[in-house]
């Protein structure tokens, strides 16, 4: 029954929402809830990422482009044209599709480092333009996002709610949204891996020649999967501008781009818990190095180095790894 | 207007040099073991804040110079021996991933010891500017220039010349080929970085009387080289130099003649259109790929 249940298809998923569900009865004040958040709509995009990074072995340095594109597009239309949260999502993130589709084409004919440089490029020509266009973006001073809202309806930090009879305050509520967010996030992304196109990708991710050779379009399936990690980052940085409530040019910065790439590698390319694993450790590294005060940079380059050089296949993998050769001996053993 | 056109050009021409200095870093690293070293920056950074100190204790400049190129010289042999070679087996992304924690580790000791704050470096000569057709040449251009030129003559010669410098041409040609005809490659690999963290450094000293130093410089100055390198051709060593002056020279003009806000962006609007139409760069070399 339990094995039967470990080989189930959604087997992360279960295993994500019960901690997503169980958390709260750790999380004792609402700067907990709003970190637990945060974690959550990052996790999301790296979710998209990884999709890109793990499964079809492309690098993309330049990820929170397309996320602070989603998260200004966000701020410009609800603050300064009216729009509803909802609508400006959606069109935000078709948007950001669509541009990831035009440069993407020709960017993913380039292999390796040349693709990580181009990445790298457009999402710094995002962030300087963002940073520029002071009249429609604040400039580096940022931007005020209102809080995120369906017909009328707000979800807000600071509100109070009431869910099937539990009084939440504004920090728990917004908790509550962005894990089902991630979990959906998680199921779509398990399905298009567990789909034909997840394998072609798989096979472009192997060799790209070889797929080409059994008849896989491997051009479309790459753009595809920009596509879609783009649109991603796009709808979470979209959440996280009404989130945050104010947004700057560095959400689309060169250091957030590293920062997504580095929790996917971090966390175990390819494997979707565990690119969830390497966002909440990467955004729980600084709470616990502030401590050290100007060790914190020290220190995190350090482990940083130190845990892909001793696991460079990620932490999750590496401890199931671990645990799954210990079992193994035991099986042995009582056999 | 000619001179204006001058102005930027001399420049472009100085900053371009610094690029090329950086570009030329990243090949022979990339040459030598197909790592992108993201640290390539902090070699820069820690040329021109060691100098800055140590002139600051009363260390006479050339001396100054001599040691600050040597720490980064020994910094890059680290890098090389307790970074890069335990995890030769990585994913290209992973390697990525362990340079840049060594460049966020590089830069949090230089926060630690050098403090935040932008530090003055006084030029090699005379503060007197030099007057061409109205333009104004700060005299340290110059010893960016002829510091260059020497350094790149000397990397020709170094490479074509010596046992040395042909032993590294052949690890990064095929490494088994070369272990099998008695080189010893993981010497090799140290040297390159070495070099390499030599060359990053001379550029980060030369180049700091014009743009100040500080500890977080190295971020851009390693990007901008990165940029360089891959326009020029990954692994080539004219395509660093060529990539490195023309990215200078571009800038400079898009600063001048269109807006300084937006000349990174065309920095790096440049490197999209060279890569769409030639996808290893202007002298990358044509590889086959082996399934």
């Amino acid at each position: 029954m339990l094995n039967r249940f470990m080989q189930m298809r959604l087997r992360d998923l279960v295993i994500l929402a019960v901690i997503l569900f169980a958390l709260p009865l750790f999380l004792n004040n609402p700067f907990h809830y709003d970190l637990a958040t945060q974690m959550a709509i990052i996790a999301a995009t790296v979710v998209g990422l990884n999709l890109l990074v793990g499964f079809a072995g492309q690098i993309s340095l330049g990820h929170a482009g397309f996320f602070g594109l989603g998260a200004y597009f966000t701020g410009i239309m609800t603050s300064n044209y009216g729009w509803s949260s909802v609508p400006a999502l959606v069109v935000g993130a078709i948007l950001v599709g669509i541009v990831a589709w035009i440069v993407g084409r020709p960017i993913l004919r380039l292999k390796g480092h040349y693709l990580s440089m181009a990445t790298l490029a457009v999402g710094f020509i995002i962030a300087i333009i963002l940073n520029n266009e002071r009249a429609l973006t604040g400039g580096p001073d940022g931007m005020p996002v209102p809080a995120f809202n369906v017909f009328g309806w707000e979800l807000s930090p600071f509100g109070s709610y009431n869910l099937l009879g539990m009084e939440l305050n504004g920090s728990e509520a917004w908790y509550l949204f962005a894990a089902v967010v991630l979990l959906v996030a998680v199921w779509l992304a398990q399905n298009l891996i567990d789909s034909p196109i997840g394998r072609a990708l798989r096979s472009v991710h192997g060799s790209e020649v070889a797929a080409r050779v059994v008849g896989v379009d491997t051009a479309r399936y790459k753009s595809l999967v920009f596509v879609v990690s783009a649109i991603y980052a796009s709808a979470m940085g979209s959440l996280y501008a009404h989130f945050q409530g104010f947004i700057t040019p560095a959400v689309a910065g060169f250091d957030f781009s590293i920062l997504f790439i580095t929790m996917v590698v971090l966390g175990g390319m390819g494997s979707t818990m565990g690119v969830i694993l390497g966002a909440v450790v990467l955004k729980l590294l600084p709470q616990v190095l502030a401590d050290f005060q100007e060790l914190e940079t020290v220190m995190f380059g350090a482990i940083l180095m130190l845990t892909m050089i001793f696991m460079p296949k990620g932490l999750l993998p590496t401890i199931q790894m671990a645990v799954g050769k210990r079992m193994k001996k035991k099986a042995g053993g009582q056999a | 207007m000619f001179a204006e056109f001058l102005q930027y050009l001399f420049t472009g021409i100085t900053i371009g040099a610094t690029y090329a200095l950086i570009a030329l870093g990243f090949t022979l690293i990339y040459n030598a073991s197909h790592v992108i070293n993201f640290a390539q920056g902090e070699f820069l950074m820690i040329g021109g804040m060691a100098t800055v100190s140590l002139t600051a204790m009363g260390v006479p400049m050339i001396l100054a110079i001599i040691l600050a190129v040597l720490l980064a010289g020994v910094l890059g042999i680290l890098l090389q021996r307790f970074a890069i070679a335990p995890a030769k087996q990585a994913d290209v992304v992973t390697l990525i991933i362990i340079t840049i924690g060594a460049s966020i580790f590089i830069r949090g000791l230089a926060q630690l010891v050098w403090g935040k704050e932008y530090h003055v470096m006084q030029n090699f000569s005379s503060d007197e500017p030099i007057r061409i057709f109205g333009a104004v040449l700060n005299s340290q251009s110059l010893w960016v220039l002829g510091i260059g030129a020497i350094l790149v003559v000397g990397l020709v010669l170094f490479f074509t010349r010596t046992l040395i410098g042909k032993a590294i041409l052949a690890t990064s040609m095929n490494k088994e080929a070369a272990r099998l005809v008695g080189i010893r490659t993981q010497l090799v690999l140290m040297l390159a970085f070495l070099v390499s963290a030599v060359l990053g450094s001379v550029a980060g000293v030369v180049v700091a009387p014009i743009t100040f130093t500080s500890y977080d410089i190295g971020i851009m100055l390693g990007l901008k080289g990165f940029v360089a390198a891959a326009i020029g051709g990954l692994g080539s060593g004219i395509g660093a130099v060529v990539g490195g002056l023309l990215l200078g020279v571009v800038e400079a003009m898009a600063a001048g003649y269109i807006s300084s806000d937006y000349k990174d962006a065309v920095a790096f609007s440049m490197i999209l259109v060279v890569l769409f139409f030639m996808p290893r760069g202007l002298f990358g070399a044509k590889v086959v790929e082996r399934v």
